[in-house]
């Protein structure tokens, strides 16, 4: 820091005494530039008015009733009272939610790593591989491919006419409340592209001579695994969950495409945050969509937390 | 002897080879959706659901030509929007998180502990919570259905990943660098315009190529705030190409959805090198 040569100065000859310094100089160690609040102007804006007051404002809105056209008209805790006691909509959307984040999470992230595992070794084809699993998971987030998702599943779809070759005759997954669920989990684990590729990157950190030394010792490829790439993972595997999670309790688009906007059949794929756009988009209760949304917010803090909180029990950090 | 000694060495390779085969089976279901889909948009409206076969007998591009054009305005208009929101977030967000990334790596500011760490912080929060505040915000000022509140919030840096991103980059730099140009006379501005900026040219596509992909596909901002068939973009009449053409015409949906891929898809195929390192130094969803 400190990189200023008047420090430097005996301070017997400063010569502030005479001549008065031309501007309050900051004490060193304190500097501050004040062009810096210029270089933060446009991110001082965005915080206060798009992040700042949208958080509170929100908070605000969850206590009352608001439609949007009229002015919002307090309601204490009723969106929030209503959404526990009132709304088997509300609870049923919690309940699909978190089904699909206990089953993709874990399924996603377990398919990254074996795969992951497959690939990290010398081997001809690993790039070509790498691009090819990891391409779904670039383009698995847009309409088109839950378009797609819709018909592969739909009776006359892809799967059932492969299950027909075996004489098993399916009806739509798409248009089933028992099954429709598990197509959106299975189109977030095809998507396991990107966890992947953080694993591999973990992968290759873990040095070869830790292989090599367990395999002295007659640890087996099985044995290896879990006593020498798992523990020197842990950091990665958590960085995946926590991101994983928090991205899951948001997923919006193949639900709301497949589902045509609906969550159906049976609410069976309502996720969380496509009811809360029915709410404060088709119904414009903005109010109750507000205060949904600071629930969601706590949940995943919430989860986040836990996390952090467990973390401590399980990943490994070398440098500890 | 010679035997315990080729032992291993038969194992290894049939094990590569049973590596190798798990792989390419796994290779045929990953791709399988997307062939189909290919092949599918190439296909006679009859044939797309009868066969397995992703592959079509003959490219026909019927469904192309027809579908582009199905919808009023034809998708000319929908992909002139997209690209225009794209473009324009990628500048917002490479002018205003570059400025922000630089105060944070190298400015002294009163505070500046505790804003990095709101910066951080915001990075975790879900839009969700910041969602109808801010709809009422862009629906008072009259920009509903334009692109501004698409746009605008790149340009007040509000993609703080991005800020994060570059703030790690510029770190790496050495101050050394600074230190010199300031000896030259440069002050902080000329420090960021001369030195930095030309420096982070790597961070800086990074951040391009995810703004752009992520601009692309972010479907619920668009929905929510483009209703007007004219302002739509590709994802939004794509999903509303779904509810207009029903089970009539699979051929030109599969076509018209292969193509509101291609934009990812090249940008994959040219930065590809790029997406992946960038997804695993910093865990950025692809």
């Amino acid at each position: 820091m400190s990189t200023s040569t008047e420090i430097s100065a005996p301070a017997g000859r400063e010569p502030t005494a005479e001549v008065p310094p031309p501007a309050p100089r900051p004490r060193p160690g304190r500097r501050t530039d004040r062009v810096a609040y210029l270089f933060l102007l446009p991110w001082f804006t965005g915080l206060l008015l798009l992040t700042a007051a949208p958080l509170l404002g929100s908070l605000y809105l969850s206590f009352t009733k608001f439609n949007l056209l009229q002015s919002p008209h307090w309601n204490g805790f009723g969106n929030y009272v209503k959404m526990f006691t009132d709304d088997p909509r509300y609870l049923q959307s919690l309940k699909v939610t978190f089904i699909y984040v206990a089953l993709t999470v874990p399924l996603q992230l377990g398919f990254a790593l074996a795969v992951a595992v497959m690939l990290n070794r010398p081997m001809r084809g690993m790039a070509l591989y790498r691009s090819i699993y990891y391409i779904p998971s670039l383009l698995g987030g847009s309409v088109a491919i839950a378009v797609i998702w819709g018909q592969l599943f739909d009776d006359d779809g892809v799967l059932n006419a492969f299950l027909a070759f075996f004489g098993v005759g399916g009806r739509s997954w798409i248009s089933n409340p028992d099954t429709a669920l598990y197509t959106l989990v299975l189109l977030n684990i095809w998507q396991f592209g990107s966890p992947m590729v953080i694993f591999l990157a973990g992968l290759k950190q873990i040095p070869q001579e830790l292989y090599d030394a367990a395999s002295v010792d007659g640890a087996n490829a099985w044995r290896r695994f879990w006593s020498v790439t798992v523990p020197l993972l842990t950091p990665i595997i958590f960085f995946n969950v926590v991101l994983q999670i928090i991205q899951a309790f948001q997923a919006f688009t193949p639900a709301y495409v497949v589902s045509g906007g609906s969550g159906g059949p049976s609410d069976s794929t309502l996720f969380y945050t496509l009811y809360l756009y029915q709410q404060g988009f088709t119904n414009l209760n903005m109010g109750y969509a507000s205060a949904m949304a600071w629930v969601l917010l706590l949940i995943i803090a919430i989860f986040t937390l836990i996390n952090f909180g467990l973390a401590r029990r399980w990943v490994y950090y070398e440098d500890r | 002897m010679t035997t315990l000694q080729h032992a291993p060495e038969a194992r290894r390779r049939t094990r590569r080879w049973l590596t190798h085969l798990a792989l390419i089976a796994g290779t045929l279901v990953m791709v399988y959706p997307l062939l189909w889909m290919v092949g599918g948009s190439f296909k006679d409206e009859s044939d797309i659901f009868s066969q397995l076969n992703p592959f079509p007998s003959s490219l026909n591009l019927r469904s192309y030509i027809a579908g582009w054009t199905a919808t009023d305005p034809t998708f000319t208009r929908f992909y002139i929007n997209s690209m225009l929101i794209a473009v324009l977030a990628v500048a917002g967000n490479v002018i205003a998180c570059t400025l922000t990334a630089y105060a944070f790596a190298r400015l002294e500011f009163r505070g500046k502990k505790v804003f990095f760490a709101i910066m951080l912080g915001s990075i975790m929060l879900p839009a969700h919570a910041l969602l109808i505040p801010q709809y009422v915000l862009f629906f008072h000022l009259g920009w509903v259905n334009t692109y501004l509140p698409l746009v605008v919030p790149k340009f007040l840096a509000t993609d703080a990943f991005f800020i994060f991103l570059m703030v790690q980059f510029i770190r790496t730099i050495p101050r050394t660098l600074d230190e010199a140009a300031m000896i030259d006379g440069c002050g902080k501005v000329r420090i960021f315009s001369r030195i930095i900026l030309p420096l982070t040219g790597p961070v800086l596509i990074t951040t391009m190529i995810f703004t752009f992909i992520w601009t692309y596909n972010d479907f619920f901002s668009q929905l929510i705030y483009l209703s007007y068939p004219s302002s739509e973009t590709v994802p939004v009449a794509l999903r509303r190409f779904v509810d207009a053409t029903g089970d009539s015409s699979y051929g030109q949906l599969l076509a018209m959805s292969v193509l509101s891929l291609v934009p990812t898809f090249i940008v994959f195929l040219l930065a590809q090198r790029r997406i992946v390192e960038g997804i695993a130094t910093t865990g950025l969803k692809g």
